[in-house]
Formats: structure tokens, C-alpha cells, sequence
């Protein structure tokens, strides 16, 4: 069904009146289409953004690296308390019931401790050590060397993993220590302390002496020059883990040893007890260095000027993206005046201008923190420390750059929403 | 079915693209100035008119007001039959990105975006679905004759192109009434030829056309010309 032929309007290619438009509605702008327009117009002048962006960097990174740095150099030990002393962290099963489930099994370290704790960020070595019960068993070398009498000597036996001499900051003076080759098969093999090597009279071991504990022979691998921490060894006889296990009922490791990296000693004992007993963490007792530190050598006055510094760098910044935003405000008014006529809002061009500025100091934000982060590392590296950040810190930094970009495009934004397209599309441009 | 239910044509029953009456426009000031006197004026679809006028004769003030850019001190104007008189900024706002296709004589194109950007920018604030935004922009400049500039910036094109480029522009949201301000002010008689042929070519497809100029060339190209001077406006039997 169709119009009377002589009512048919004229072909043309523009439609006609339609009613259906007539629909008084506000204008609408899409956020896509907003982000769109506000990274093409930074982007349109590349060279002004990276200038503009320059005072957030600078106070970004100038943040980030002083809240870095002093955190770094508070995780750092002095000089004065002993290096030694601030990486070790031992660990031992509590005694006592704690207040977890399962309270009633006391823990136990399990056999691969060492490999376990290996995987802790921080950790240098690892070892596990534990006195071994041989039944009051007398330990002697072979007759044939032994030229006082065949009785043997009540020498402690300790059991040990393969990573206890690098934990314990050892050294041999002759011979190898076992490894997990030896540990896994419980092979007879034992490293002698330098005093229980001088009573059984064995200088050298690459002629594979045996001694005995009790009747039973192990051959002996290596002799112990001397040892920085848990100076027992050094009277002792070691023997891998397993072994002690297989012959002498060892149940469990009784202690762990650990050598950590400078300044990590703290964040490491916190992972160890989870580490070693998942079920029920409480059940294992770490003992960490007490917390000296030269943190309080960096005087507070430094910090808070390096931090009134990064501040001061803020705020120019600050300006600068507000002084850079509204000098294209007034650059780009025929711009505005344009997106008016197409029919944008006074608020759609507000905030574009203040989502560009807001980009702005993001982009500020995200150079500043990552400067920020490298100058920590550089001078930790330089100074031979852990670096030590804490991990909101960054994102903090960047955020913070945004909200500087919003704040600063505050006023412009308004002043490019208040521009009058009239005047505006007379210009030039 | 009945006569009644036979769908009558559009065109027979649609308002004046433009209706003015009693539109006026003063300036606050010591003292007042009138830069508009009371002012009727009507656009059906399909005119071309051109308004004229020497230089502060009040031809900038209408346009303003034709074009929702200014609002008038008194009267009443009636857009594609809405009283605009009645609405909010923001309504008339909406009503101008989609009834209303500016053209003017420092062209506006932005220069970073190519030309079928430019063009497909017009329909960013008027709810045009974003798929379709590239594909009419081409449309519009393969009707003003620019298919072959798509992704020029423009930078790179002549005078006599930018402004069929704005004009494109000025079509690609299908608006009631284009209203071009000096369109030939910044071109040379060669040039603005070549556009004056276009709006011509333009009208004959159906497009209302209101032309603001001082240029005598331009106006009578026009089927109806209004000439202002003082602020008071006097069509001119063509």
C-alpha cells in the first residue's frame, strides 16, 4: 500500500522531515569515545606532554626513591652488630602445644627441610642439624691407626644435610662433604670436626679412612677446617641425615640453620615455620635476629627533607601540568568551539580537558614510580644492600600522579568549558 | 482500509525548518545595544537562502541565534517545529549536534586527524552508533567529492578542499538546516565557485541551506535573499 502518486514527495538523497526525530534529548558522548578525544589531543603534541609530564616524574621519583632508599637502609644491618649474627635464623619444633589444631602431635622438621627452605626468597644456604642417640656407642678409627688403645672416644654424633657446612659458613680442610647423592642412599660416610679428627688421629682422607661408631664403619669424607657458627661440629662426627635415620632411628631433623642475604633475616623467619610446617605453622619456633638496625642512623631530618624535596617537585609539577593544560585550553578554543557546535555539553568538553591532564600525571605517575624504583636499586646495588620497597608503594605513586593530573586539570577544564563558541569559531584555525 | 489509514506524506504536514517571529536580540551594556530588532523570518524545507549584510549589521547575531549558539532576548523560534525558546542549554545542545550542520569560513578541522576523522567527529556527541561513524563520514565526502582524501590530514589539502571537508562534516549527521558562516571568506573566486557549485548541487538534492555572506557572488546564487542592515532584516525579491 502506497501514497497517491501525486503526494509522492521528490526523491532526494536527503530525508526528509521525520517526526520520530524530534525527540528532545540531551547530548550523549560515550566514555570510549571521551577516552578516544583525550588520548588523540595528548597525543596530537607528544613533545608538549613529555615536558608537561617532567615535574610529576621528577616529584614521583623523587618520592618513591626516598621512601625506597630510607626503607632500604633500615632493612640493612650496621656495621656494628655483627653481620654474622644478623643471617642466621634457626628454627626448632616447639615443645609445647600451641594453639593450632593438632596441637597434641608435636612437629617435626621433615628430612627435606633444606630443599624446602631453599626456595624462600632470601635464603642462602640451609641446612639441618640434629645430635644423634648412638647408645652411648664409643667411636674409634680403624686399630691399625689408633695407636692409644681400640676403646674409642665418646665423641658426639651429629646428623647434618648436605647444604649444613655452607649454612653454618664452614670450610674443610681436607676432603669433601657428602651430598644428597650420599644422604639419599644413607650411605656410611661421616665428616669429622678438626678436634675429633686430632683425637682419632686422621690428618688426611684421601686414603678413605674408616672409623667406627659403635660396630658400625663409615668412611670419612672430609675433615671440617672450621666452622663461623655452631661451633659443636667442630668436636663432632657428621653424618648425612638419612643415614642417621636408617641406622640410628633418627626420627626428625631437630634444628635448621639458615644463612640469609643481608637484611632479609626477618621477612625470611616469617616464612620458615609456614614453610616447614604447613598443617600448623605455630608448632615450629624461629629465632631471628633482634631488629639493629641502621635505620636510625639515617638521620629523620634527611628523610623528611628528601621527602618536603619530593614534594615541593610535586606541586611545580602540579603547576605546570595546570599552567601547560590551560595555555591549550586557550590554543585549541576554536577546537572547543567546534565540538560545541557539533553539539557537545559544556560538561563533555570539561572533561576531556580533565581526563587529559589526568593522563597526564598518570603518565607522570607511572616514569616517576619506575625512576623512582631504579634509582633504589642502583644505590642498594651501590651500597651493596637488599632493596626493601614496600609493594603498594609504587602503584600508591602512580595513582598519586593521576590525582596530581586531576586536581591541576581542575580549573583549566572549567575555563574550557565556560569558552563561548561564538567567539570561539570566529578565530582562525 | 479506509482514506484515513493511507499514510500521508511527510512532507505535506512537516513544520518550517525555521520559524522566527518577533525574534530580537539585546546586548547588556551603557547603554543597551539592539544588535537584532525584532525579526520574523521563515525557512521551509528545501530553501536556500542567503542572509547579507555589511559587517556589524547584525548577520553574525542571527546565525548565532539560528544556530542555538545564542538565544535570543525575546520572540519565539521554532526549530523543525520545537520551540527552542523552552529548553534547557543542555536539550538545545542536543538539538543543535543533530539539526544543525555548521560551516564556516576558517574551516575548524582539526589537524592531527585525517579527513574521514574529522568528518566522523560530528557524530561523536549525538549517539550515532560508533560502527557506523567511518563508513557515513566516507559517504559525505564521497558526496562533497573528497573520496579520493580520506586519510589526508588537513594540512595537506587545499583551501577549496578543507571547506568540503567541513562541509562533509557539516552532512554526516544528516542535519535539518545547514548554515554556513562566510563559507567562502577565507577562498579565492576560483574556489569558492567550486563550493558555491556544491551548495547548489546540494539544494537541488533537497538540502535546506542558510548562507551567511558579504560577498554579492554568493548571495545570488540563492533562491531567497535576506539582506540585514541596523539589525533589521528585509527579504529581497529575487
Amino acid at each position: 500500500m502506497s501514497a497517491p502518486p501525486d503526494q509522492i514527495v521528490d526523491p532526494t538523497s536527503f530525508p526528509m522531515f521525520d517526526p520520530a526525530d524530534n525527540k528532545i534529548s540531551k547530548p550523549q558522548f560515550s566514555l570510549r569515545d571521551l577516552l578516544a578525544e583525550s588520548v588523540a589531543g595528548l597525543l596530537a603534541r607528544p613533545g608538549r606532554l613529555a615536558l608537561t609530564a617532567l615535574g610529576t616524574v621528577l616529584g614521583i621519583a623523587a618520592l618513591v626513591a626516598t621512601l625506597g632508599i630510607t626503607e632500604t637502609a633500615g632493612g640493612q644491618v650496621s656495621e656494628i652488630f655483627s653481620e654474622l649474627d644478623a643471617t642466621v635464623v634457626t628454627a626448632q619444633p616447639d615443645g609445647g602445644g600451641g594453639f593450632g589444631f593438632g596441637n597434641n602431635t608435636p612437629s617435626t622438621i621433615p628430612f627435606d627441610a633444606e630443599r624446602r627452605l631453599l626456595r624462600i626468597n632470601g635464603v642462602n644456604a640451609a641446612g639441618t642439624k640434629s645430635s644423634v642417640d648412638t647408645g652411648a656407642s664409643l667411636v674409634r678409627a680403624l686399630p691399625v691407626t689408633n695407636s692409644r688403645n681400640g676403646a674409642g672416644f665418646n665423641l658426639d654424633v651429629l646428623a647434618g644435610s648436605p647444604g649444613l657446612l655452607d649454612a653454618v659458613k664452614g670450610t674443610l680442610r681436607e676432603g669433601r662433604w657428602f651430598d644428597h647423592g650420599h644422604n639419599d642412599r644413607a650411605d656410611p660416610v661421616a665428616i669429622l670436626g678438626p678436634a675429633a679428627a686430632e683425637r682419632l688421629e686422621i690428618t688426611r682422607v684421601d686414603n678413605l679412612p674408616t672409623v667406627f661408631i659403635g660396630e658400625l664403619p663409615f668412611s670419612v669424607l672430609g675433615i671440617i677446617d672450621d666452622v663461623v657458627r655452631e661451633p659443636d661440629m667442630l668436636s663432632a662426627v657428621i653424618i648425612p641425615d638419612l643415614t642417621a635415620r636408617q641406622m640410628f632411628d633418627l626420627a626428625a631433623p631437630r634444628e635448621v640453620i639458615i644463612d640469609t642475604q643481608l637484611g632479609a633475616a626477618r621477612q625470611v623467619g616469617q616464612a620458615v615455620s609456614l614453610t616447614l610446617d604447613p598443617v600448623d605453622f605455630t608448632r615450629i619456633r624461629t629465632r631471628v635476629p633482634p631488629e639493629t638496625t641502621v635505620g636510625e642512623s639515617i638521620e629523620d631530618s634527611i628523610r623528611s627533607l628528601l621527602l618536603i624535596l619530593g614534594g615541593v617537585s610535586l606541586l611545580v609539577g602540579a603547576l605546570g601540568i595546570a599552567n601547560v593544560t590551560l595555555v591549550s585550553v586557550l590554543e585549541r578554543r576554536s577546537e572547543i568551539g567546534l565540538r560545541r557546535s557539533l553539539g557537545a555539553a559544556k560538561r563533555h568538553i570539561a572533561s576531556q580537558f580533565l581526563l587529559e591532564s589526568t593522563a597526564t600525571g598518570l603518565l607522570g605517575g607511572l616514569i616517576g614510580a619506575t625512576l623512582g624504583l631504579i634509582t633504589i636499586v642502583v644505590v642498594a646495588a651501590y651500597q651493596d644492600w637488599t632493596p626493601i620497597l614496600a609493594s603498594w608503594l609504587p602503584f600508591a605513586a602512580v595513582g598519586l600522579g593521576a590525582v596530581i593530573g586531576l586536581l591541576s586539570g581542575l580549573y583549566p577544564s572549567l575555563r574550557a568549558a565556560r569558552i563561548e563558541p561564538i567567539a570561539a569559531l570566529r578565530g582562525t584555525g | 482500509m479506509t482514506q484515513l489509514d493511507v499514510p500521508l506524506p511527510v512532507v505535506r504536514h512537516s513544520p518550517p525548518v525555521m520559524q522566527l517571529a518577533g525574534i530580537n536580540r539585546i546586548f547588556a551594556g551603557t547603554p543597551p545595544v539592539e544588535a537584532l530588532k525584532p525579526t520574523a523570518l521563515r525557512i521551509e524545507r528545501g530553501d536556500y537562502i542567503s542572509i547579507t549584510g555589511p559587517s556589524g549589521s547584525g548577520k553574525s547575531t542571527l546565525l548565532h541565534i539560528m544556530g542555538l549558539l545564542d538565544r535570543a532576548t525575546d520572540g519565539i523560534y521554532m526549530l523543525d517545529g520545537i520551540d527552542t525558546g523552552a529548553l534547557s542549554d543542555a536539550q538545545r545542545t542536543g538539538l543543535r549536534g543533530r539539526k544543525i550542520g555548521f560551516v564556516f569560513q576558517a574551516f575548524h578541522l582539526m589537524q592531527h586527524r585525517t579527513v574521514v576523522e574529522n568528518v566522523a567527529l560530528a557524530q561523536i556527541y549525538n549517539g550515532s552508533p560508533r560502527k557506523d561513524r567511518t563508513k557515513r563520514a566516507r559517504e559525505a565526502l564521497e558526496q562533497v567529492g573528497l573520496g579520493h582524501r580520506l586519510d589526508f590530514t588537513p594540512t595537506t589539502l587545499s583551501g577549496g578542499e578543507k571547506q568540503r571537508c567541513a562541509i562533509a562534516r557539516a552532512l554526516v549527521s544528516s542535519p535539518s538546516i545547514l548554515l554556513a558562516d562566510e563559507p567562502t571568506g577565507n577562498l579565492d573566486s576560483q574556489t569558492s565557485e567550486q563550493v558555491m557549485s556544491l551548495f547548489d548541487e546540494l539544494h537541488s538534492q533537497g538540502l535546506t541551506l542558510a548562507v551567511i555572506t558579504h560577498d554579492p557572488d554568493v548571495s545570488a546564487r540563492a533562491q531567497r535573499v535576506v539582506r540585514i542592515t541596523d539589525g533589521e532584516l528585509r527579504e529581497e525579491l529575487v
